[in-house]
């Protein structure tokens, strides 16, 4: 099994801080833990979804405006 | 007026309804596809679905809320609060359409949903402001006014309101960032970059004064409501009368309130919010053209239903008390029941209420759309239900309140019950000596 990212919430996945704004992190990006890598929007508020470990992103499992569940794969992480 | 349509959701159109029900009127709920087994929609003599889940594509859709008024043929449009309730566009796209909007006219909307120019309108009314720009200011003109009246300031969003699109500054050098920082947040956010400065006054509390105004020109005040107990600026308890209040001051601000819905020929219901300082002064802030949240805590120290007086008011009728009629009778208290975890800094709980049992008894109003096997969506507000307890004076309302969080049982999902059963015995609470840093000065010192 590779390695994911989880959003650690239920509700909308975004890849940018704002609309206008750069995406945080793309495929093919080197990420370290703790790195921001999305925001989950829930009732309202935003949450930062951080990677819990270093690696380097292999492909976005959901896309941008997607509906996440808590704990669902959101990054894949690869070699 | 025979046939109303809710524009919202959760425990405002449930109260709504009520309110129509009363009045003899029927209803049309409309709703999205993640609120159909929502109790206004079980309520309601008619229901639509407009959309899918996000607020964008549904509660905040006007044409498809329009496209449902006219296929159900209603002549009335119930905003409630949040969404469309303080959109000019949308009162005017019902005006266009023949449809009563309950509520203030367009107008009114903008000329106080823009904040800076309503600073101005208040200002030129007689209103007490708080020191700052004259309307949306440049950096330079923002550093220029912040030097004369000093540091720190807050910068404001004109498009913003509600406790959005703010920011402080401590000193010069901050305030050039912050205001390009709040400029480019209230374009992305409310697609107009305008900003305007305040001085940030410390230690104030957070009152505001309900009017209620018609067609015929009449206007009242319903006294005040002391809001300042809040966290990152949005409100978790409140109370009328404000403890703060002497009655010189309660006259000052009731007539000052007046004034500004005057100068804005406010129709309907609207909320004049002030800062009161330690010395006493009290200070514009904004106006709210629609229902509050906390509006049930004024209906049980007058004995008015707010939401059945905008119903009539928007069909034509008066005011139906005089203000010599208006007497405080009482204290009450609004605790916010959100689907939130305190002990997680108040994260969002979504999910399915396996068991809910609600608190009654003396002095006790619930107002709530939850039920037992309601599922809470992720979409929307967290707010899930408002306990509201009345009492003689502020320490039975106080009593009563504390007995029912006693008695409020929720399962399946983390609530605020907890955090406002410590709130209610904190000393400061108890006393009604606390203002609007009191929660986060508070929250600090426990950790």
């Amino acid at each position: 099994m590779p390695e994911t990212i989880k959003s650690p919430l239920p509700g909308t996945f975004y890849r940018r801080p704002d609309p206008t704004a750069d995406p945080y992190v793309s495929e093919g990006d080197q990420v370290q833990a703790g790195d921001v890598v999305g925001l989950v929007e829930i009732m309202k508020s935003f949450h930062e979804i951080h990677a819990d470990a270093g690696g380097r992103i292999a492909r976005f499992l959901v896309e941008n405006e997607d509906l996440v569940d808590a704990g669902q794969d959101i990054i894949e992480l690869g070699g | 007026m025979e046939k109303v349509l809710i524009a919202n959701r959760g425990e405002i159109a449930v109260r709504a309804i009520r309110a129509c029900r009363e009045l003899g009127l029927a209803t049309v709920a409309v709703h999205s596809t993640a609120d159909e087994g929502a109790l206004h929609v079980r309520q309601a003599d008619e229901a639509v679905c407009i959309g899918p889940p996000h607020a964008r594509q549904s509660y905040l859709n006007v044409e498809a809320i329009l496209e449902a008024a006219r296929r159900t043929g209603v002549d009335a449009v119930y905003p409630g609060y949040g969404f469309l309730a303080e959109n000019a566009a949308f009162a005017a796209a019902c005006r266009d359409e023949n449809l009563v909007f309950v509520g203030p006219s367009p107008e009114a909307i903008e000329a106080m949903g823009d904040k800076a120019r309503a600073r101005q309108v208040a200002a030129a009314a007689g209103v007490p402001t708080i020191p700052g720009t004259d309307g949306k200011a440049s950096l330079e003109e923002a550093l220029e006014a912040a030097a004369e009246i000093g540091y720190p300031v807050l910068v404001k969003a004109a498009a913003g309101g509600g406790g959005r699109g703010i920011r402080a500054a401590r000193d010069e050098t901050e305030l050039a960032g912050v205001i390009a920082r709040a400029a480019a947040e209230a374009g992305a956010a409310f697609g107009d970059d305008g900003v305007y400065l305040e001085k940030l006054l410390v230690g104030a509390r957070h009152v505001e004064v309900q009017v209620l105004g018609d067609s015929q020109g009449n206007l009242v005040h319903l006294f005040e409501r002391e809001c300042s107990l809040q966290r990152r600026r949005q409100k978790l308890l409140e109370e009328a009368p404000s403890p703060a209040l002497d009655a010189a001051t309660r006259e000052a601000m009731a007539g000052a309130a007046l004034r500004l819905a005057r100068a804005a020929r406010y129709e309907n219901a609207g909320t004049v919010e002030f800062l009161l300082d330690r010395d006493g002064a009290f200070s514009f802030i904004e106006m709210n053209t629609r229902i509050q949240v906390e509006h049930p805590v004024t209906e049980l120290v007058t004995g008015v239903d707010l939401v059945r007086e905008q119903l009539s008011i928007a069909g034509g009728a008066p005011v139906s008390v005089r203000q010599d009629e208006l007497v405080l009778s009482g204290a009450a208290i609004e605790v916010r029941i959100n689907a939130e975890d305190p002990e997680r800094d108040f994260l969002p709980s979504p999910g399915e209420i396996t068991a809910l049992e609600l608190p009654r008894g003396p002095g006790v109003r619930v107002d709530t759309a939850a039920y037992a096997g309601y599922t809470v969506p992720p979409f929307y507000d967290s707010l899930i239900a408002k306990l509201c307890c009345h009492g003689r004076d502020r320490a039975e309302a106080l009593e009563r309140t504390r007995r029912a969080l006693e008695e409020f049982s929720i399962e399946g999902i983390h609530t605020t019950v907890p955090f406002h059963r410590e709130l209610l015995d904190d000393d400061a609470v108890q006393a009604g000596e606390y203002d609007v840093e009191y929660l986060e000065r508070r929250s600090v010192s426990v950790r």
